[in-house]
């Protein structure tokens, strides 16, 4: 049974002047606890992919499912409480609020949710001890390496118990101690506790490291490889 | 945590807050300033015409007012007298006989209005006694004192002690005329009243056209404005063979000017509001607009729009709410302490004077208006924070998060 089925999904962008066809056909299926790559060179539709799996965009012909759940058809509102349930995001850059600290970072996404205090603030403390940042907690972004900013963003988007990650290149502005850092902490993740993770790359030391890889070029899947 | 986070928002670019918060408060401070000197001057016109001779009310025979003709004069001065001890809003009243009449000196004559006062129960009454720049208000002894205005004074060319003559015309149509003593100069905050306005003893002038006592007019004076109307109409109805009328029927333009003042301010205060909401959108929208990244990040993790929204609202708020009060309170320090030692405008006071207010101005404003004022600028925030909060939203969380 997959978590994520995506169906026949086309995304043409109309916005400019000469309409661009950014995926063509994409067919893919994500199973609970995979650990997968998208890579692919530039513009071949690694972000457009991942934006409409994580309900960011919406296909302009095909259908995605979530966790048997059918999101292709939701309205805005709809969608921001999809996201805000269903799924963890974390992103090349810009992840989190400046003014507040690593932890209060991390309990926003629960204050989101509606939990309360004493609940959130022991679960951010946990995870951001998971990620490896138990002594930044009061830090602030600004006061954060990129590497440890990457790592808190992980926690938050862990910290709403989400069915799955998604991350579009999120080692892109890493040096290499700190992507192997983020990485091993990725892993450990899924390995440890079956946290399902999708994120795009063109490093290849991540694709290295993924279990399955799959390979987009020009708006189509042109390899899928489980290691 | 939403509050927190957009309280801390404003503090990121602290130099445009700033900013921001100092327009909104001179702004408020402005208007409010501007509308405690309008106030000031209009309550000082009018107080000084009232306490010069106006009065609060004046009592008169109805044909009198008609052509101001001295033959009309109030004949039941008993029942009157009965009447206004009566009732407790009166403080003071005198009697006045009036004629119409001219005063010269060697060097010409001018047309002036002469007003027969008992100098005893005037000076409870009107204000001249106390405006007096030189010589005496009425000395007890002598007979055929005139008090007049500085201005006139000038223009006849007379000093204290010189004679005048001063010609009227009697009750029974007869051209009559006296020489008087100048025993006193007076100068009010009105040059127009300072020329054309003198005072005699009312017993001379009865002497002279050989009349027994009469009354023409009576200037009543009130402990409270606010019981003019009421006043007014009491009186009315005890004296129904008499006209009784407010200061400001007597003197409707001092009125109208009120109202010419207060569509001029409103105007005014129109444009501080206008000027501060577009200040308000203006910023508000470039601090959105920057941001446009971070709020897509936090739509894109699911924070909702009523939320985003919010957080936005909540920022333009907490920078007109500290805006607000500071001009508020600035606005109200500044004109307690000018309403105490006033603001000097004697080097524009001429004009100030032919308007009969004088070169000082004392500040002054209703409570109410604070109250108004600050309703207004919250309104006027939270109408101009909508439109920046609304943009918030039109964010798209796809195009936001990518990176080029
Ligand atoms: N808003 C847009 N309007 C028009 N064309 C777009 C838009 N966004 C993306 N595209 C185009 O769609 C195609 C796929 O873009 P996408 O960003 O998904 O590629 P990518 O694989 O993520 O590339 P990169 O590795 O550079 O991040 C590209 O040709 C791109 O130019
Ligand atoms: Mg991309």
């Amino acid at each position: 049974m997959s978590l994520i089925q995506v169906t026949n999904v086309h995304r043409v962008y109309n916005e400019t002047d000469i309409p661009v066809s950014a995926l063509k056909g994409v067919n893919l299926s994500i199973k609970e606890g995979e650990f997968t790559a998208i890579v692919g060179p530039s513009g071949s539709g690694k972000t457009t992919l991942l934006n409409i799996i994580g309900g960011l965009d919406s296909a302009t012909d095909g259908s995605l499912e979530v966790a048997e759940k059918n999101i292709t058809h939701l309205g805005t509102n709809e969608l921001i409480d999809f996201r805000l349930n269903n799924i963890g995001f974390v992103f090349q850059a810009y992840n989190l609020i400046p003014v507040l600290t690593a932890k209060e970072n991390v309990e926003f996404i629960m204050l989101l949710q509606g939990w309360e205090k004493n609940k959130r603030e022991q679960r951010a403390m946990q995870l951001l001890e998971e990620v490896g940042l138990k002594e930044k907690v009061n830090s602030k972004p600004a006061q954060l390496s990129g590497g440890q900013q990457q790592r808190v963003a992980v926690a938050r988007a862990l910290a709403s118990h989400p069915k799955f990650v998604l991350a579009d290149e999120p080692t892109a502005n890493l040096d290499s101690a700190s992507t192997n850092n983020l990485l091993d902490i990725m892993v450990e993740l899924n390995q440890r506790e079956q946290i399902t993770f999708v994120f795009s790359t063109h490093d290849q030391r991540v694709i290295d490291r993924a279990r399955r890889v799959i390979t987009l070029e020009d708006g189509q899947i042109k390899s899928d490889i489980h290691k | 945590m939403i509050q927190k986070i957009a309280w801390k928002n404003i503090w990121r670019n602290k130099l445009r807050s700033i900013i921001l918060i100092t327009s909104i408060a001179l702004g408020i401070w402005a208007g409010l300033f501007m509308m405690s000197m309008t106030t000031g001057l209009n309550t000082q016109r009018i107080g000084n015409a009232i306490n010069s001779g106006l009065g609060h009310i004046q009592i008169h025979h109805p044909e009198y007012t008609k052509e101001y003709n001295p033959k009309y004069f109030i004949k039941d001065t008993a029942s009157l007298r009965q009447t206004l001890s009566q009732l407790p809003a009166i403080k003071s009243w005198s009697y006045h006989n009036n004629f119409t009449g001219m005063i010269a000196s060697p060097t010409g004559g001018y047309g002036v209005a002469l007003i027969g006062i008992n100098p005893l129960t005037e000076k409870n009454t009107t204000s001249i006694h106390t405006k007096i720049i030189s010589g005496t208000y009425f000395t007890s002894d002598k007979k055929n004192q005139i008090v007049i205005g500085e201005k006139l004074a000038r223009k006849l060319k007379v000093e204290l002690n010189n004679k005048i003559v001063v010609t009227f015309q009697d009750t029974a149509n007869n051209i009559i005329s006296g020489a008087f003593r100048v025993t006193g100069i007076y100068k009010t905050a009105s040059s127009s009243f300072d020329e054309s306005i003198a005072f005699l003893n009312k017993k001379d002038l009865e002497k002279l056209a050989g009349t027994s006592s009469i009354v023409n007019e009576v200037i009543v004076f009130l402990d409270d404005v606010t019981d003019v109307a009421p006043t007014k109409n009491k009186l009315s109805t005890s004296l129904p063979m008499l006209q009784v009328r407010s200061w400001d029927d007597v003197s409707p333009e001092l009125g109208y000017a009120n109202e010419l003042m207060s569509i001029a301010l409103s105007v005014f205060i129109l444009i501080i509001i206008l000027a501060m909401a577009f200040g308000i959108i203006n910023t508000m929208l470039m601090a959105v607009l920057e941001r446009k990244r971070e709020l897509g990040m936090l739509i894109s993790v699911g924070m909702n729009k009523r939320k985003v929204f919010s957080m936005i609202l909540n920022e333009t708020l907490y920078i007109s709410l500290i805006g607000g009060p500071i001009g508020i309170i600035g606005a109200w320090a500044t004109i307690n302490h000018f309403g105490k030692v006033g603001i000097n405008l004697s080097s524009m006071g001429k004009g100030l004077d032919s308007l009969g207010i004088g070169s000082i101005i004392y500040t002054k404003l209703d409570s109410q208006m604070y109250l108004t004022i600050t309703i207004v600028v919250v309104l006027t925030a939270l109408l101009a924070s909508i439109y920046p909060s609304l943009r918030a939203l039109r964010m798209n969380a796809a195009e936001a998060v990518r990176q080029n």
